[in-house]
């Protein structure tokens, strides 16, 4: 028994030490392995002005206005408290909509704009069917509310920003 | 308890008892993808934003589920070995891995293909897609680490410890998107709570369970043939090789499952 006991004691221990390392690791990295900041989060980034970074948020509804040159495209991301103006001159993703979630990567320049290179939709954790989505919009704009499934299905309201 | 998993750890019981299983689940997988195939592909609706792309979600999302669960079966079962040095354990992990790596790699490429219509890029360096690259790199070097060896037993010592040390990875994948922002969504599902509509929740689910006993399948299949192999040289194969070879070989197939 007693060898076996070991290797038990063995295996344990190499978890625990991996487990312990793998943590610490990520603890200190935290900050570095963020895909993108949100428009409030960029305040408080380090020489931000210098930075190639990325923004994300959802693009606010009513701010998407294209020039005449049919490529340069302006719109604001917003978190819902502090709203970031960006600039983007190419081909948009087919899921980039005005309430939808982007990832733009580009420079804030010294006026506060957001010039993008690249701009990527970010699709959220909701599906459903077309008629399921028009319903909900319907009874969110009677009733005001955040959409929500009722029965066993419950949306996280608000959980994604 | 303990008298089963013995028992269970002979492989002579463990080739007679997956032979009389196998069937079943064999069937049981083939209804449970084929009614999710239809299900998914054809009877659900497609969705509010990504139209009919959502469909990749139906082989994505299981393929993915079971990368990560089949990684933590190997591990499992390689530490198993490890310690108690139960044969069976040992080829279970080894035959394991190839089947997860290509669940891995079916994740991969299924999202990417629905990542270039819905992001805009085939590929982005966030942390969900980063991980699971990174479970298929430990997939791969288990293999190559099982074929490192002359000894088997030295192959199956070394490479349980590089899948124990690697299972680390695995809560990492799957709270990846909680912990840090990344371009990949947040996990529609758990306990209690849905984001995903019924409609598309149920053909997702049956295709979960269906790729689920793909695995058990293919790992009774591989772990059988590799039992034999094995035991090549002990005198319950030899009998069962000399009952099957009066017999022709079209028939084959079908008596190594009755003679028993």
């Amino acid at each position: 028994m007693t060898p076996r006991r070991r290797r038990l004691m063995i295996v344990l221990l190499i978890l625990l030490a991996v487990g312990v390392a793998a943590a610490l690791t990520l603890n200190a990295f935290r900050g570095n392995l963020v895909f993108f900041y949100g428009p409030s989060q960029l305040a408080g980034v380090e020489k931000v002005h210098e930075r190639n970074l990325r923004l994300g948020g959802l693009v606010e509804q009513g701010s998407v206005k294209r020039e005449d040159d049919g490529l340069t495209v302006h719109f604001n991301v917003t978190d819902n408290v502090t709203t970031v103006p960006v600039t983007y001159k190419g081909i948009l993703p087919d899921l980039f909509r005005e309430g939808q979630g982007v990832v733009a990567q580009g420079r804030l320049n010294a006026g506060g704009e957001f010039m993008a290179e690249e701009v990527l939709a970010k699709h959220d954790e909701n599906y459903m069917p077309p008629e399921v989505a028009a319903a909900l919009k319907q009874a969110s704009e009677a009733g005001g509310k955040t959409p929500q499934f009722t029965g066993t299905l419950m949306m996280q309201g608000g959980s994604n920003k | 308890m303990w008298v089963w998993l013995h028992k269970f750890g002979s492989p002579k019981y463990f080739y007679n008892v997956s032979g009389k299983i196998l069937p079943w689940v064999g069937g049981a997988t083939v209804l449970l993808i084929l009614v999710g195939l239809y299900l998914g592909l054809f009877a659900s609706p497609a969705d509010y934003q990504q139209r009919d792309s959502v469909r990749i979600m139906y082989i994505h999302v299981p393929s993915a589920w079971n990368s990560m669960f089949i990684y933590l079966v190997m591990a499992a079962a390689a530490a198993i070995g490890l310690i108690w040095n139960i044969k069976i354990a040992d080829i279970a992990a080894a035959v394991s891995a190839p089947i997860g790596a290509s669940f891995t790699f079916i994740t991969l490429v299924t999202g990417s293909l629905w990542g270039k219509p819905m992001w805009g890029t085939w590929w982005e360096w966030d942390a969900r897609l980063t991980s699971e690259l990174i479970l298929l790199f430990l997939y791969l070097g288990y293999i190559a680490l099982q074929s490192a060896f002359e000894d088997r037993r030295t192959a199956a010592r070394a490479s349980a410890v590089l899948a124990i040390v690697g299972a680390v990875n695995v809560p990492i994948i799957y709270y990846s998107v909680q912990w840090w922002n990344t371009l990949h969504q947040p996990q529609s599902l758990g306990v209690g709570m849905s984001t995903i509509h019924a409609s598309m929740l149920l053909p997702l689910l049956l295709m979960a369970l269906g790729f689920k006993l793909l695995y058990v399948t293919l790992l009774l299949m591989r772990t059988r043939t590799e039992v034999l192999e094995r035991e090549r040289n002990s005198a319950w194969v030899q009998e069962l090789a000399q009952a099957l070879s009066g017999k022709s070989s079209s028939d084959q197939v079908r008596s190594s499952n009755e003679q028993r």
